[in-house]
């Protein structure tokens, strides 16, 4: 994709929607400085949402999409669930694979992307649910891992199948219980991040999305460090408040809780990735 | 297309299933019938100069200015549109929009007879918008609407408009435009 994509023709800009003029004219493009702080100002790549009101999934996604430092050349691998249903209404290129095969799918696109644009940067970043990534899909996302792809994972965690209404993951915590799973979770949780780095991921960060700042910061070095170096997961807790009985108010409260326990922010490394990091620091990137 | 709508739906494609396909290189497709470019493009300009709120439906791809040839057509639209005193309604993406689109401003291919509807469009014209998407809006309309579609195509053209008009270039579109004006003369407007 282009920037090009987004500039209307003069002779048609007056029929044109204002939200449509304003992704041209107010989005930010073009910028890798851009971040969660233009969100008050600038033309946001999401126009509308069909979460729950208040599910914390939609603040992820506008702190991503906020985030990303070169959204006119992102391309977005999704799979099904709760997410999936905002996909449609983001402006930038997205792919929906079928449910689990998100990282194998991306795999593909980023090498051909590669192969078909050389001399052009183009990240591939997946977006999937806890079901999608850690459980039905964790083969795919795996092997994405192992074989060293050169693309950037996030997961949103909700602990649940959430839009299937209510089965257990392999990221429920044990004992959890769900409408559809009243016995209550047998296992341990999966601790996805720390597979991540044994499967070799170069940068991995586990967080809620309370702060909107450290997604920012956490979604630029996984970016960065998958351009140059590897493979990159993001464990984000974006609970689901439908399910554990929250009301749209509450979304917040209940990551402010996480952030002390489970979901406290906790953020690896490899050497490689601390050096793409520091050079990034240096060019006032991050 | 063999006829104009509301032909209902079909679990197979309209026109296909009636023997009826896109036109050879050089020629047009009006109804079911292969004829000269020219014949369709003047039964074109007749249908938006005759019929209730003819309107110009552009897509994407002359909408944005992302090469020489879209920048050209935006142009010759917006003349074609002022010969054929039709409204621009533009179809500006693919996304489906919710909780709903406005009719009045945009239409949208998950949905076009929202807008064909509540404007009452008679004849419309299909330019730039990609093939898929003009495949799956042009079905809808027949089986939804007595809208007289036409599609001006850069590529192959589209069974399911009424007329089908194909390899449409900035030459081809200011030669329908000079045919729409003696159209117009002749019809007396
Ligand atoms: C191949 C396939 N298997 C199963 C499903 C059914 N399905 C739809 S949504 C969903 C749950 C998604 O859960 P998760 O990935 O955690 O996302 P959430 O809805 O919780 O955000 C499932 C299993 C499907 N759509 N496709
Ligand atoms: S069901 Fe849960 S995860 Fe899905 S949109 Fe509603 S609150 Fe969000
Ligand atoms: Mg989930």
């Amino acid at each position: 994709m282009s920037v090009k994509i987004f500039k209307i023709n003069e002779e048609l800009k007056e029929y044109m929607p204002q939200e449509i003029v304003d992704l041209e004219e107010k989005a930010t493009w073009g910028n890798p400085k851009r971040g969660v702080m233009d969100l008050p100002y600038a033309k946001e790549l999401v126009e509308e949402h069909s979460l729950c009101a208040g599910c914390p999934e939609s603040a992820a996604f506008r702190y991503i999409l906020a985030s990303l430092p070169n959204p006119e050349d992102t391309i977005i691998v999704n799979s099904t669930g709760c997410t999936s249903l905002v996909f449609p209404h983001i402006a930038l290129h997205t792919v929906h694979p079928l449910f689990g095969n998100q990282n194998a799918v991306a795999s593909g696109i980023k090498r051909v992307l590669e192969w078909r644009f050389p001399d052009k940067v183009k990240d591939v970043v997946v977006i999937a649910g806890d079901g999608a990534t850690i459980d039905i899909g964790l083969d795919c996302t795996l092997q994405s891992f192992f074989r060293q792809e050169k693309i950037t994972t996030i997961c949103f965690d909700n602990e649940v199948y959430a839009n299937t209404g209510g089965q257990d993951s392999g990221a429920t915590p044990k004992g959890m219980e769900f409408k559809m799973a009243p016995g209550g979770k047998q296992w341990d949780k999966v601790p996805m991040w720390q597979l991540a780095i044994d499967s070799g991921c170069h940068y991995v960060a586990r967080l809620t999305v309370s702060s909107p700042k450290k997604v920012e910061q956490v979604v630029k070095k996984a970016i960065y460090v998958a351009r140059e170096v590897g493979p990159t997961y993001i464990h984000l807790y974006t609970p689901c408040i439908l399910e554990i009985g929250l009301n749209a108010d509450q979304g917040l409260w209940e990551m402010r809780q996480r952030d002390k326990e489970r979901f406290k922010f906790f953020e690896y490394m490899s050497d490689e990735a601390k050096e793409v990091i520091k050079k990034k620091k240096e060019e006032g990137l991050l | 297309m063999a006829k104009l709508g509301p032909s209902g739906y079909s679990p197979y494609p309209v026109a296909v299933t009636e023997g009826v396909l896109t036109p050879p290189p050089g020629k047009a497709l009006m109804f079911n019938e292969i004829v000269d470019e020219e014949t369709a493009m003047r039964e074109a300009a007749k249908a938006m100069l005759t019929r209730e709120n003819p309107t110009i439906f552009p897509g994407p791809q002359v909408l944005y200015a992302w090469n020489e040839e879209a920048k050209k057509k935006a142009k010759l639209i917006k003349e074609m549109a002022e010969v054929l005193g039709a409204k621009i309604i533009p179809m500006y993406d693919y996304r489906p929009k919710y909780p709903k689109i406005d009719p009045e401003k945009e239409i949208n291919p998950n949905h076009p007879n929202l807008t064909i509807w509540h404007n009452k469009i008679k004849a419309c014209i299909f330019i730039g918008v990609h093939c898929h998407y003009a495949n799956v809006a042009l079905k809808i309309i027949r089986a939804e609407t007595d809208c007289f579609t036409i599609a001006m195509c850069s590529l192959a053209g589209h069974e399911d408009a009424m007329i089908t008009l194909r390899d449409q270039h900035a030459e081809d579109l200011e030669k329908f435009i000079r045919i729409a004006k003696e159209v117009k003369k002749e019809l007396g407007k």
